[in-house]
């Protein structure tokens, strides 16, 4: 029926033995009794049948004897005034790590953060918010921060510390004040107070994640060291060179939010930008992207330069692979129809310099790209960093005080630093944990997590978002702002200053209150200014022509969840959340193109992902080696490596960054100016396999048509092709009288409404079930879903979903309510003809469910609202109704994951290591939702403790449900509101008119035609490129068997 | 034996319904408001935190003075007004909260309806409680006529046997060789099978019964009688539990909520008219227990001033009552959703709290009672506008076909209502 086949991976599509077995087993292991044929034959004899029954006896009895146990309950003894139990406080808030920046609402229950929203009122973010955001409140609660200042390794006190480096700034000849990007203005003026009392310290500002090269170039274009703001929004043509702006590179929920808002086709809008993608590995941006094409990182910069000159001159690019020249030549017709938009993720100032003068000349300043706001997520330049290595190294530095920085692990230069180290007198951080750098400084003086924290920030020029705590400190912590502020003897806090500062500021306390409780203070509109570019593109461009290409290159990555590491690395969400592409967790590894792995002779079990076992190849460059297993990418160049940051971290950052994956920092090296990657690396391979926990191999949809996609030109050419399709499908049951022949006569425009509501009706045996009041659905835009996860963990926190570690993913006994299934198509020799889909899946509440049927004990029935409920008290574990499910949503809870009635440390047993069994952690579960124990099923509930509450609200108020008042966590953390919930009886809601007007040309069910009557329908994705690859039988790679 | 139960508990909720809506005959509004804004400080006819307003309305200069001290008492504090500021000293210059919303209608309601008031007799619930002995003993009776009737059988076919054997032997018919009853098989059949019922059915019913508590009075770290608070005193439930309109929790009140009447009333004056007893029968001295209440919120009723560290923080201590009405962790219950637009009265669930000096567990809390509930209660339907999107049912009424929509109707029986 579709046009197009996909395939979930190689083991797919090449339909290996392996993976038809894993695909017919209901479960990946050997089930843990005996199923031997006839009783007697049988491995369990009767005696230990009987041992079992009189122990299980025994247990029930000793278990019924208890008494019930006497709660307590214990009322404040002095109620704060603003807060009532039960009810939650919303707080608004600002998220910043380094650079990393949103603004949050944070959802308190009786005192404790629990949820992280993004802030509505913000126009950087609108809203959106990430994975790291979402997870973020996990941090708060983790076991391994540091919970009081050290000296020397040792507790100590705040008077005893600052009386010591007080003394000894006095003395000291050469301080140097190390901290990632500061956004805040007034931590600023506290830094400038404490510079101030020590004129010969010195501010440098160091960025694990480099931008040393765009911010470099700028000043040499334009005369700003500096970013400026982008608007993706505004852009017809979006040609990105290596940026992954969806996913990590530089502000990704803001320009998520914007990008979606130009790939929202419906057949009454058919306008769409166009997205050209140029990339070495396979990124999410990549696969949002209409036309994709790869290259190695060192011709990335070739890349930028044939494009300006197909611009200009309108040469013809000669870039050694047909589709990247095809790609920059279109790319360049359609950057010079004005509103277009380049972008790179290189480091390299010399490239930089060429994008920037591709811009220039086609307009993009002052229209897509805004000088007169201008972007401070990045601050950093790698020179002063290299030069403060030096210094160190040659013992200049008396005492180094860092922020937010962890170069011991986080540097391309580690090694150097930590040496370094050793020669500086006074060595002091802030940092939460133990750290790698940490560990080797004298002093440890933990700061305060952003929850627990006042503060604010200027993410953009004249964009402020202020800070505040959503809980008092937990631990003996102390904002970094006072420990310079007391060792600058100042006599105020740093909170007095900055109430100070905002009172001023904004003019009174109304207005102040009136900001804290927006959290947002922003000009009524962006002014849009243009820059001029003055560069020396001609030294840019000698500089690329110079640049020697490897015969193995490495790209060195920042994963979605992980970031650069820092505290993310002990978060047991960000850890379990399956990267986007590989769908792996817990782990880096190295990514490469299944080619690759083949010249390997990696053999098929470890290119293809049913066997987790995964050679590993040792990547090396001078002086240096890492060994990492191979994970095979569809997508990836073939002469191309690419391996993540953020993992290998030291046991003391906590349980769960213990012992995932290798530290790659070393693959990256200093060139003069900035720090880019190694562009030649060896690759070797090894006896040696390694495990590698991936989730999507668990489940198998054996080929049966779950996506549509169609290009622009098709849609625009017959919109209702799909609504064809799905009358041919579903036409002849929709009909009252199929014993008819209702083919031939005339063909009439079939009303999609109409034909799914005959369908309910006729498709069944089943009488029609009315549903009065409410009735819940959601709708899931596939052209605006990115695949970037936020909803994956944002349902986590939620939901109270349970983390299972490493060895349970590899047993595929994930508990995620919402999965994201990534699906390839073309062939995977080709990288270039590779095109990514990305599918939320989650429990389709339908109607007509087939769990339902199946359940002995009625654990899983309908709700008169559309939903499918799961009731875990009833729940007696025969997993009949997952068996059942065509959709394979639900979770059996094959463990006590929560520790609910856990002895203390059983749960570490087994490679877990979320601490949920931990009082501290324990504080982030969300009391309105049952934590579920060992033995049942569960699966997504439509968020319905927030349904409730909605309607509850509603009550109260005596009003109808508003639209919009019950929104699901995954629909309110989708940065581009590809999520649409809500209710369909609502003849005003967005759902409907979704459903029933904007887009109902582009509306699908999943596995419509079985008549379970989804709730949750999907909108087929439209790609603006030229082919939507895998309709050809003979060149596309399509699936061997099936259909 | 459940239709039973059901006829009872109707009765008493019936009873509890009643006795709630008995004084509001004549002064109904008059009465809402007191308690609503009044009560917790005043009393019809005792001093509490503010003085006893029976009469009220004789004693001050004149109406109008009533006015505007409830609008605003400190208004008329320093204008300077003798009988105010007289007043003001006499209650240790306690400030009257203003309540500019009222009404001069409203607040002569409220005069009328404390001039009318009468204290209440503790009679009504007594009823209540009564109703519960003579149908046990009706039970038992039975049980015992039975056992009696039983014995009777036994002790007449024993004799019936002895004579059919004398009888046999005097006409020499042969005796059938008596086998005792234990080694007759039917017997030991019938018994085993029998055993077996009994045991299943106890063990079953046992186990359904496992984890509840109905009746569950623990004792609690000060005896705190709400017969005292909310029956003779008659407060406002919503004045302590206030989360009950708002949140999930109802809310026990903090030591700073006592306080605000504790701070004047320190020592129990109800003595003669009602003695407090513990469930053990001992006597229970008030005024001590108010001590204790003082000890928890960090008042110094010597200073008559709350003890502050050196902060300004006020040394409280949390009280830790004892948790009587428990819930498993897998039901969501929401007090707000009950009270506020259910409008159900505390009673129905929490039984004649105004009567209990010492709260015990009035209803099963079960499954079965709370979905037996749900099937007989009609919501509030025609008077909440969010239930104006149920058109159906709305038509139907119209139409008088239905008299009203009972929860289970508008899916009140679903298992994610309450499991999730």
């Amino acid at each position: 029926m579709s046009q197009k086949q996909y395939w979930k991976g190689l083991e797919e599509q090449q339909g290996t033995e392996a993976h038809k077995v894993a695909a017919s087993n209901e479960f990946s292991e050997p089930l843990p009794f005996d199923m031997s044929e006839g009783l007697l034959e049988a491995q369990t004899p009767r005696r230990d049948f009987l041992k079992y029954l009189g122990f299980s006896t025994a247990a029930a009895m000793l278990a019924a004897s208890c008494e019930m146990p006497v709660r307590k309950v214990i009322p404040y003894a002095i109620k704060p005034e603003d807060i009532i139990p039960g009810v939650p406080n919303y707080y608004a808030s600002t998220f910043v790590d380094g650079g990393d920046y949103c603004a949050v609402v944070v959802k308190t229950r009786d005192g404790r953060p629990i949820k992280i929203e993004g802030n509505d009122k913000s126009s950087i973010n609108k809203g959106a918010s990430s994975a790291r955001v979402q997870a973020s409140v996990l941090n708060l609660y983790d076991t391994a921060r540091l919970r009081g200042p050290l000296a020397d390794g040792k507790e100590a006190t705040f008077e005893a510390i600052d009386r010591s480096i007080t003394a000894s700034l006095a003395s000291s000849k050469k301080t140097v004040l190390l901290t990632s990007t500061v956004l805040s203005p007034t931590s600023k003026n506290a830094i400038q107070q404490f510079l101030a009392k020590y004129p010969t310290a010195q501010w440098l500002t160091y960025d694990a994640i480099s931008y040393s090269g765009m911010l470099l170039a700028n000043e040499a274009s334009y005369g700003k060291k500096t970013l400026p703001a982008y608007h993706f929004e505004n852009a017809k043509t979006i040609v990105s060179l290596g940026a992954d702006f969806l996913g990590t590179w530089l502000s990704p929920t803001e320009f998520a939010k914007q990008y979606a808002q130009g790939r929202r086709v419906s057949a009454k809008n058919l306008e769409m930008s166009k997205h050209y993608h140029v990339e070495a590995n396979h990124t999410i941006t990549g696969a949002a992207a209409d036309e994709r094409a790869t290259c190695k990182p060192s011709q990335m910069g070739a890349v930028a330069a044939a494009l300006y000159n197909a611009i200009q001159t309108g040469a013809t690019p000669n870039l050694g692979t047909e589709k990247l020249n095809a790609l920059v030549k279109d790319a360049a017709a359609d950057l010079k129809k004005g509103n277009g938009l380049v972008v790179a993720g290189s480091n390299d100032v010399a490239v930089q310099t060429v994008v920037n003068a591709i811009n220039s000349a086609v307009g993009a300043n002052g229209t897509t790209i805004n000088w007169a706001v201008t972007s401070n997520y990045k601050q950093g330049i790698d020179a002063d960093f290299v030069g403060l290595v030096q210094a160190m190294n040659a013992g200049q530095v008396d005492t180094l005080i860092m922020q937010n920085v962890n170069p011991v692990y986080e540097s391309a230069m580690g090694d150097q630093f930590e040496s370094g180290l050793s020669k500086v007198a006074n060595t002091i951080t802030f940092a939460s944990h133990l750290d790698e750098t940490a560990q080797k400084c004298k002093y440890s003086i933990p700061d305060h997590h952003y929850l627990e924290s006042w503060g604010d920030a200027e993410p953009k020029s004249g964009f402020y978002s202020l800070m505040q705590p959503g809980i008092s400190p937990i631990h003996k912590t102390r904002a970094y702002q006072d420990s310079l502020l007391t060792w600058a003897g100042a006599s105020e806090t740093y909170f007095n200053q900055w109430e100070a500062y905002w009172k001023t500021k904004l003019g009174g306390q109304t207005n102040f209150d009136l900001a804290l409780q927006d959290g947002v203070i922003e000009p009524e509109q962006e002014t849009m200014g243009g820059a001029s570019f003055n560069g020396n593109l001609a030294a840019a461009m000698q500089q690329i022509s110079a640049t020697k290409s490897g015969k193995t290159e490495v790209v060195v990555y920042e994963k979605i969840a992980m970031g650069k590491g820092g505290a993310w690395s002990n978060n047991p969400w960000l850890q379990e959340m399956p990267d986007p592409i590989s769908k792996a967790t817990w782990d880096n590894y190295a990514c490469v193109s299944p080619k690759k792995a083949k010249e390997l002779q990696a053999e098929l079990t470890s290119i293809t992902e049913v066997v987790a076992a995964k050679t590993v190849i040792k990547i090396k460059i001078k002086g240096f080696e890492v060994a990492l297993p191979l994970v095979v990418i569809p997508g990836m160049h073939n002469d191309v490596i690419a391996v993540a940051l953020g993992y290998g971290r030291s046991e003391k950052i906590g349980r769960a960054a213990a012992n995932t994956g290798k530290r790659v920092a070393p693959l990256m090296h200093y060139n003069g100016t900035t720090f880019v990657a190694y562009n030649d690396i060896t690759i070797e391979r090894t006896a040696e396999t390694y495990e590698i926990a991936q989730t999507q191999t668990h489940i198998s949809y054996e080929g049966r048509p779950i996506l549509h996609e169609y290009t622009l030109e098709e849609f625009k050419k017959n919109p209702n092709e799909l609504i064809e399709d799905r009358a041919k499908e579903i036409g002849h049951y929709a009909s009252a009288t199929p014993w008819e022949n209702h083919e031939g006569g005339e063909k009439e425009a079939i009303d999609a409404n109409k034909l799914a509501e005959d369908f309910r009706v006729n498709g069944t045996l089943y009488p029609n079930y009315e549903h009065l009041g409410v009735h819940w659905g959601m709708s899931i835009d596939l052209n605006s879903c990115i695949g970037c996860g936020a909803c994956v963990v944002g349902c986590q926190a939620e939901n109270n979903i349970s983390v299972v570690g490493k060895h349970h993913v590899l047993k595929s006994q994930e508990m995620h309510w919402i999965r994201i299934d990534r699906y390839f198509s073309g062939m995977p020799d080709d990288a270039d003809s590779i095109q990514t889909v990305f599918q939320p899946m989650m429990c389709q509440h339908c109607d007509n469910a087939p769990c339902e049927n199946v359940c002995p004990v009625n654990a899983t029935s309908h709700s008169s609202e559309g939903l499918n409920q799961m009731t875990y008290n009833r729940c007696i574990g025969t997993k009949y109704c997952a068996n059942n499910c065509p959709y394979k949503v639900r979770h059996f809870n094959w463990m006590d994951w929560n520790g609910a009635d856990a002895f203390a440390d059983n749960l570490y047993e087994d490679g877990r290591r979320d601490d949920m069994n931990d009082e501290l952690t324990r504080m982030v579960l969300n009391p309105d939702v049952t934590v579920r124990s060992r033995g049942v099923m569960e699966k997504c509930s439509f968020c319905v403790q927030r349904l409730q509450e909605a309607k509850l609200t509603a009550k109260k108020a005596g009003e109808p449900l508003k639209d919009g008042a019950a929104r699901t966590a995954c629909q309110q953390a989708c940065p581009t509101d590809a999520i649409i919930f809500g209710n369909v009886n609502d003849k005003e809601s967005a759902i409907h008119k979704v459903r029933h007007e904007q887009q109902k040309e582009r509306l699908f069910y999943v596995l419509e035609q079985i008549h379970t009557l989804p709730n949750v329908n999907y909108l087929s994705k439209i790609r603006n490129a030229e082919e939507v690859i895998g309709g050809n039988e003979a060149k596309d790679g399509l699936m061997n068997d099936h259909i | 034996m459940l239709r039973f139960k059901k006829i009872v508990f109707q009765s008493i909720a019936l009873v509890a319904i009643v006795l709630f809506s008995n004084f509001s005959s004549s002064a109904q509004d008059g009465k809402a408001i007191f308690q609503a804004n009044c009560a917790s400080c005043h009393n019809p006819i005792k001093d509490a935190t503010g003085p006893a307003l029976q009469g009220v309305d004789k004693r001050v200069p004149s109406k109008e003075w009533i006015y505007n001290w409830i609008h605003n008492s400190a208004k008329v504090i320093s204008s300077g007004d003798k009988y105010a500021n007289d007043l003001y000293n006499k209650w240790n210059k306690t400030a009257m909260t203003a309540f500019p919303q009222l009404s001069n209608a409203e607040i002569d309601a409220v005069i009328k309806y404390v001039n009318d008031y009468k204290a209440p007799s503790a009679t009504p619930a007594a009823g209540a409680a009564t109703q519960n002995g003579p149908e046990e003993d009706n039970s038992n009776m039975y049980i015992l006529v039975t056992l009696a009737l039983l014995v009777l059988m036994v002790i007449l076919w024993k004799v019936n046997s002895g004579l059919k054997r004398v009888a046999n032997e005097k006409q020499g018919l042969p005796n059938v060789k008596e086998i005792p009853f234990y080694r007759n098989k039917l017997f030991v059949a019938i018994a085993i099978i029998l055993a077996f019922i009994l045991a299943g059915y106890w063990i079953a019913n046992g186990s359904i019964e496992m984890g509840r508590q109905q009746n569950y009075k623990p004792e609690q770290p000060i005896f705190y009688s709400h017969k005292v608070h909310a029956g003779i005193n008659q407060i406002n439930c919503l004045y302590c539990h206030a989360g009950a309109e708002k949140s999930k929790h109802a809310m026990v009140p903090s030591t700073n909520v006592c306080m605000n009447c504790h701070k004047q009333i320190n020592e129990y004056t109800g003595e003669a008219e009602h003695p407090l007893y513990n469930e053990e029968g001992e006597k229970i001295n008030g005024t001590e227990q108010i001590q204790l209440l003082y000890k928890y919120a960090g008042w110094d009723p010597a200073k008559k001033d709350y003890i502050r560290n050196d902060k300004g923080e006020i040394q409280a201590t949390p009280i830790k009552w004892t948790k009587i009405h428990n819930l498993p962790d897998h039901v969501y219950f929401n007090h707000s959703q009950h009270v506020a637009v259910g409008k159900v009265p505390c009673q129905q669930c929490h039984g004649p709290i105004q009567e209990m000096d010492e709260v015990y567990q009035f209803s099963p809390l079960s499954m079965g009672w709370c979905i037996n509930c749900h099937r007989q209660t009609k919501v509030q339907f025609e008077n909440n506008n969010y239930y104006s999107i149920f058109e159906k049912y709305h038509q139907e009424l119209k139409d008088k076909k239905r008299d009203g929509v009972t929860v289970e109707e508008i899916g009140g029986l679903e298992c994610q209502r309450c499991h999730y």
